[in-house]
């Protein structure tokens, strides 16, 4: 297989019929590079959809106060749900085994001003714990800590886009700005992987919010974080749990879907995770058609290869050649035609995939690119098809005698 | 050298069997020149593709240099192609992506022979041929007559036992084909065994030997006074 001679004269037979050559070559690597970009765009696009839904964490509950709708206890119905500062307490008392973190969130609009620029941005009055909820990232200064909570501080963490429109570029830490009439200090700036938007909130403490609003002890929403070894059936079970208790504290009939509501972002993640599989499924059942086409398309080659060459097969067969000899000979050729192309075609469609980054980011093609591994292993999976494709008409031509194969004209 | 008792050969065409050879015996002795002649369809060919293992009997035997040619697989009969026989056919059948030296060089590469050796050999034959100025050339950009002398430095280079030629001439003009004929007694002269099947009267009496097949039958075997091709060139 090694022997020189051999891959001199399979060399010269390549070079000699470039035609030939590059159809088969050509084949093979058209099928590799469309194989490698469009998987590329099927992890791009997989990569958009985890950015779109992953960019909270996701072993939370979210929950909303509501309006009930069935009379229970001696209450009637249309009574308006409120939490306030003891169901955070509560909460946290009752499911403490399960519990990783309880925060409020206090949402409020308010115009915002610094110098001479302002404008309207949401305030949240939330507990340190917030910042897992969101996965805020700080970059400067630091989040609202326990000591703002308890001093019921005037302290603002800001986005890094409200930044941006009040300080034009200047750093905003340790600056006051007005927020709604009072004066805030900046103690951190922070980004999120959530776009833009949520980048263009502001933080503070609850206890702040609700100092401001007549010491009131009510919160608008409780955020619970719960621990991720419980699993998905823990966190349904958790949620069942807190349900209930959420609702005999407050007097709802268990049997009101109304009075509060819960959003499990676990339930969400199972069923993006499930939407993701099936886009999964359906880049791969592409892929692995244009590999199977690639395939069809190089044993075509081959056997119109062996067709064209049978009559000088026929003539090496009088002068002496093997059937062994001439199966080799067309069989690495055909191999190695592969091999060089299919690598061709891997490398082009990878440096495609590699040019075109982010500009299909518009497209929800994010970052788009395959592993090496799986390039490898389809321009592998069509060497060896295109071997056995090259085999089979090889092995046909060996066995005719010559003197049939001489007579083909 | 070539010894051949009652050998039938017969071929199905569809659903009738058509009895080409009907039982042919004939001896070649070392340095013969023999022309087999015959009208078509009469089995010279099948005969010499039989000779040449192109073919194989159904029946008899056959005994090349000493050895019988029985039960031969495809690997085995290649083998034995390559030592004991070279073939020029009429069509020539160069591979025509090869120089008229790889052409000549083929047979070599089949039996081995280091690249470098191959290739001063072929240019050797080729010498001998006259065509050593067209070595570089391509099939497609000689004539017929240098063709052929390229299939028989080609036949030649792997020193066969016995050079076997199908209408090596039938291809070709009567100047051309006496040039031709005079390679061929040139190459007989220095003792090498030939067969050349042909249909041409005035090539088989430029032969030492002429055979002539009738129905699968030999119908008379003679020696004849060779004329020499060379006179009408």
């Amino acid at each position: 297989m090694f022997n020189r001679d051999l891959w001199k004269e399979i060399f010269d037979t390549i070079l000699k019929n470039k035609l030939r050559t590059f159809l088969s070559g050509f084949t093979v690597a058209l099928g590799i590079l469309i194989f490698v970009v469009l998987f590329g765009f099927g992890n791009g696009l997989k990569n958009t959809f985890n950015e779109f839904f992953n960019d909270d964490a996701t072993n939370t509950f979210f929950l909303f106060p509501g309006r009930t709708s069935k009379p229970y206890k001696g209450y009637k119905s249309e009574r308006r749900i409120e939490f306030d500062n003891s169901d955070l307490a509560d909460i946290e008392k009752n499911f403490d085994p399960f519990l990783l973190y309880v925060t409020p969130r206090i949402s409020r609009g308010a115009l915002v001003k610094y110098n001479n620029e302002s404008n309207n941005y949401s305030i949240r009055g939330v507990a340190p714990a917030h910042q897992f909820a969101e996965q805020t990232i700080i970059m400067f200064g630091r989040y609202i800590n326990q000591e703002d909570i308890r001093s019921r501080a005037k302290h603002a963490v800001i986005g890094r886009m409200v930044e941006k429109d009040l300080f034009k570029g200047a750093s905003a830490l340790g600056a006051y700005i007005d927020v709604g009439g009072l004066a805030y200090k900046v103690v951190g700036v922070f980004q999120d992987e959530g776009g833009d938007n949520e980048e263009r909130l502001i933080y503070t403490p609850y206890t702040t919010t609700q100092l401001i609003e007549k010491n009131t002890d009510k919160v608008d929403q409780i955020i619970v974080g719960f621990k991720p070894e419980i699993g998905y059936a823990g966190a349904m079970a958790f949620e069942k749990s807190l349900g209930t208790f959420i609702r005999e504290k407050k007097y709802i009939s268990p049997s009101d879907p109304n009075g509060i509501f819960i959003r499990n972002v676990a339930d969400q993640l199972k069923q993006n995770q499930q939407f993701a599989t099936v886009l999964q499924i359906i880049v791969s059942f592409f892929s692995i058609g244009t590999l199977i086409a690639g395939i069809i398309g190089i044993s075509n080659i081959m056997v119109f290869v062996v067709k064209e060459r049978t009559k000088e097969l026929g003539i090496r067969k009088a002068l002496g050649a093997t059937p062994r000899q001439v199966i080799n000979t067309i069989l690495f050729e055909s191999i190695f035609i592969t091999t060089l192309s299919g690598f061709i075609g891997m490398v082009v469609g990878i440096s495609i995939l590699t040019a075109l980054g982010e500009t299909l980011e518009d497209y929800f093609i994010k970052n788009p690119y395959v592993d090496t591994g799986v390039a490898i292993g389809a321009t592998i999976v069509l060497i060896i098809f295109g071997g056995i494709a090259g085999y089979i008409p090889a092995k046909k031509a060996a066995d005719i005698k010559p003197i049939i194969a001489l007579r083909d004209e | 050298m070539i010894e051949i008792k009652d050998l039938h050969k017969s071929y199905q065409m569809g659903s009738n069997t058509l009895h080409v050879l009907k039982g042919i015996n004939f001896n070649v002795k070392a340095g013969e020149l023999v022309a087999i002649m015959g009208s078509s369809g009469s089995g010279k060919s099948t005969l010499l593709n039989i000779l040449g293992m192109l073919d194989v009997a159904d029946t008899g035997s056959y005994v090349l240099d000493g050895v019988p040619i029985e039960n031969m697989n495809e690997t085995k009969a290649a083998q034995y192609r390559n030592k004991f026989l070279g073939f020029v056919f009429q069509s020539f059948n160069l591979i025509n992506y090869k120089t008229a030296q790889e052409n000549v060089a083929l047979p070599l590469y089949y039996q081995r022979v280091s690249r470098k050796v191959r290739n001063e050999k072929a240019l050797e034959y080729l010498d001998q041929v006259g065509l050593k100025p067209w070595a570089t050339h391509l099939p497609s950009e000689l004539s017929g007559g240098q063709k052929q002398r390229v299939a028989i430095a080609r036949a030649m280079a792997a020193e066969p036992k016995v050079l076997l030629a199908d209408e090596p001439t039938g291809a070709l003009d009567s100047k051309t084909s006496y040039e031709v004929m005079d390679l061929i007694q040139q190459i007989n002269d220095k003792g090498n065994t030939i067969l050349v099947v042909t249909h041409e009267p005035d090539i088989a009496e430029m032969c030492k030997r002429v055979v002539i097949l009738k129905d699968g039958v030999i119908v008379e075997d003679k020696k004849v006074n060779q004329k020499r091709a060379s006179a009408y060139v």
